[in-house]
This record gives C-alpha cells, sequence and structure tokens, in this order.
C-alpha cells in the first residue's frame, strides 16, 4: 500500500484514506463571460496528461477531509511531495537535478 | 421556535415514542478481546477558525486540541482532532455541548449528531490487532499513542478511532454502518488472538 504524506495531517496516511481530485494548478477565469469557446475548452476539459511529473489536488477524504497538492511521477506512481492547498507550484522538487 | 421545543419535551415524555439505540447491549468476548456497544452519549460536529478556539474551548470547559491525531478529556467530556478546523465533541455525562456553544458568540459552526453516531469500545490485549484487521493505519503505542485520535477507515466504513488506554480503542461509526462494523469487529475479534 502506498504511504501519502499529508501536510495537514503532518504524517504518512494509507492510501486508502485519499482520493484523487485532478489535475491541480488550474485557475479559473476571472472573467469566464468575456472566455472564448476554444479557451473555456482548454480550461474545462484539456488536461496535461504527462508521463512523468504530474501535478495533482488530493482529498484526505477519511482523515482531515482537507485538499492538499501532491507532485506524483506517472510512470513509478512515486509522490515526489506534498503541500498545502493555496501555496504556489513548487519551484525545486526534492531531488530533482534542476 | 418555542413551539417546536415544546413538542419535542412532549414527544420525550410521552410513552408510546420511545427512543431504541443501534444494537444496544450487544457484546462479544473473545480470547483478549472483548468488542461491545456503548452507552449514548452527546456529540457534536464542530466547525471553527483559529481565532475562535479561545472561546469554544471555555465554554466548552475542554481545551480543543491544535496538533494533529490528538484528543483532549476534561470531566467526561473528550475534544477529538478530525481536522485543520474541525472537531468531534463527546459528552458522556449527558450534559450537552451543543448548548454551551450556543452561548458562544464567535465565529462557528456546531451541529448536534449525537445520534447519528454509535460507539464500540474494542479493549484487551489483542484490541490494536482486531481494529487493524479493517483498519490500515499504524496503531503501535509509537505512532498512535494512548489520547491520539483520528478519522479514518475501518473496512468499508468511515470511522472515528480514539484510543483510551494501552489496550482499549473507542471506535465512533456512522449509525447505519454500527451493524456492519459491530460485525467485522466482533469476526475479526475472534482471529486477533489466534
Ligand atoms: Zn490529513
Amino acid at each position: 500500500m502506498l504511504l501519502i504524506r499529508c501536510p495537514y495531517c503532518e504524517e504518512e496516511r494509507p492510501e486508502l484514506e485519499f482520493r484523487n481530485a485532478g489535475e491541480a494548478h488550474i485557475a479559473r477565469s476571472a472573467n469566464i463571460d468575456a472566455e472564448s469557446d476554444d479557451d473555456f475548452e482548454k480550461f474545462f476539459f484539456i488536461r496535461a496528461n504527462p508521463k512523468g511529473v504530474i501535478y495533482e489536488r488530493w482529498r484526505h477524504i477519511h482523515g482531515c477531509a482537507r485538499f492538499f497538492n501532491a507532485v506524483r511521477d506517472t510512470v513509478t506512481d512515486k509522490f515526489v511531495m506534498t503541500y498545502k492547498a493555496g501555496e504556489p507550484k513548487p519551484a525545486k522538487l526534492p531531488g530533482a537535478s534542476k | 421556535m418555542a413551539k417546536a421545543a415544546a413538542r419535542t419535551k412532549a414527544a420525550a415524555a410521552s410513552p408510546s415514542v420511545e427512543r431504541r439505540p443501534a444494537l444496544a447491549g450487544r457484546a462479544l468476548s473473545a480470547p483478549g478481546v472483548k468488542v461491545e456497544i456503548l452507552p449514548p452519549a452527546e456529540r457534536i460536529s464542530l466547525r471553527a477558525p483559529q481565532a475562535s478556539l479561545a472561546a469554544l474551548s471555555k465554554a466548552l470547559g475542554v481545551t480543543l486540541p491544535v496538533k494533529p491525531k490528538t484528543s483532549a478529556t476534561k470531566d467526561g467530556r473528550t475534544a477529538l482532532w478530525l481536522g485543520p478546523d474541525e472537531w468531534l465533541i463527546i459528552d458522556e455525562t449527558g450534559k450537552d455541548p451543543l448548548a454551551d456553544c450556543a452561548k458562544v458568540t464567535a465565529l462557528h459552526s456546531a451541529v448536534g449528531i449525537s445520534h447519528r453516531n454509535v460507539a464500540i469500545s474494542v479493549t484487551g490485549p489483542v484490541a490494536a490487532a482486531t481494529v487493524n484487521s479493517g483498519c490500515p493505519q499504524d496503531l503501535s503505542l509509537e505512532a498512535f499513542p494512548v489520547g491520539a485520535a483520528s478519522r479514518t477507515i475501518l473496512g468499508k466504513s468511515e470511522a472515528v478511532l480514539l484510543r483510551t488506554a494501552a489496550d482499549a480503542f473507542r471506535v465512533e461509526c456512522w449509525r447505519s454502518f454500527s451493524d456492519y462494523v459491530f460485525t467485522l469487529l466482533s469476526e475479526a475479534a475472534s482471529d486477533a488472538a489466534n
């Protein structure tokens, strides 16, 4: 079983307590009326789906129930790091060369 | 409001209306562990920001814990940390924590959930192994000491665990899940000693 560190519970907890909540750092336009159909489609439907490092929202649904962000490698399924919701995308990942 | 309160009072006094707690009196003993349904208790779900905690703690008579996975108990009333702004308050003395919170003007949300939950006690030398049969958390005394509390998963149900002693757990689950949870723990109790 995977252990995922919840930034609010401040410890690693079993994956059964968590639920994935899609890609992170997708900002809704402040002026959604002015969005073109193409831009709205990109915002609403199109996801990066990378092979490798992905930034995701997760929810500790059967724990503290909070949403947070996680950096995960889609190839190895390894969680690189987690951080609180609202915090900026980390500029540097632990263990990364650049 | 007053009318509704009067009606509730009349209903409570009427012999034709009787509240039957789920699974009341059910218990199972296995070598090294006992699983039993605990008596009804008063409970609230409390949500509040940091700024309101002092006032709420004073009104409730127990200091709301702010450290993850901890609880605080005073005079039969326990506050369990569930999340950064969420607590479960359990009162086993019959006093109403909802009424205490109603006097607090600081921002908060208190919801009465006394009869939403059923509490099951798991006690004995193999209590941790019994709970662990359905719960993936590390329940060793190092990781989950006496007083530790956590919302987690128990088999197919969500549950809140409180370790009341080295060999005793209070398992809180939703009423509609209580039959499943009690049966799961009973089966586990029979296995745990082996
Ligand atoms: Zn958490």
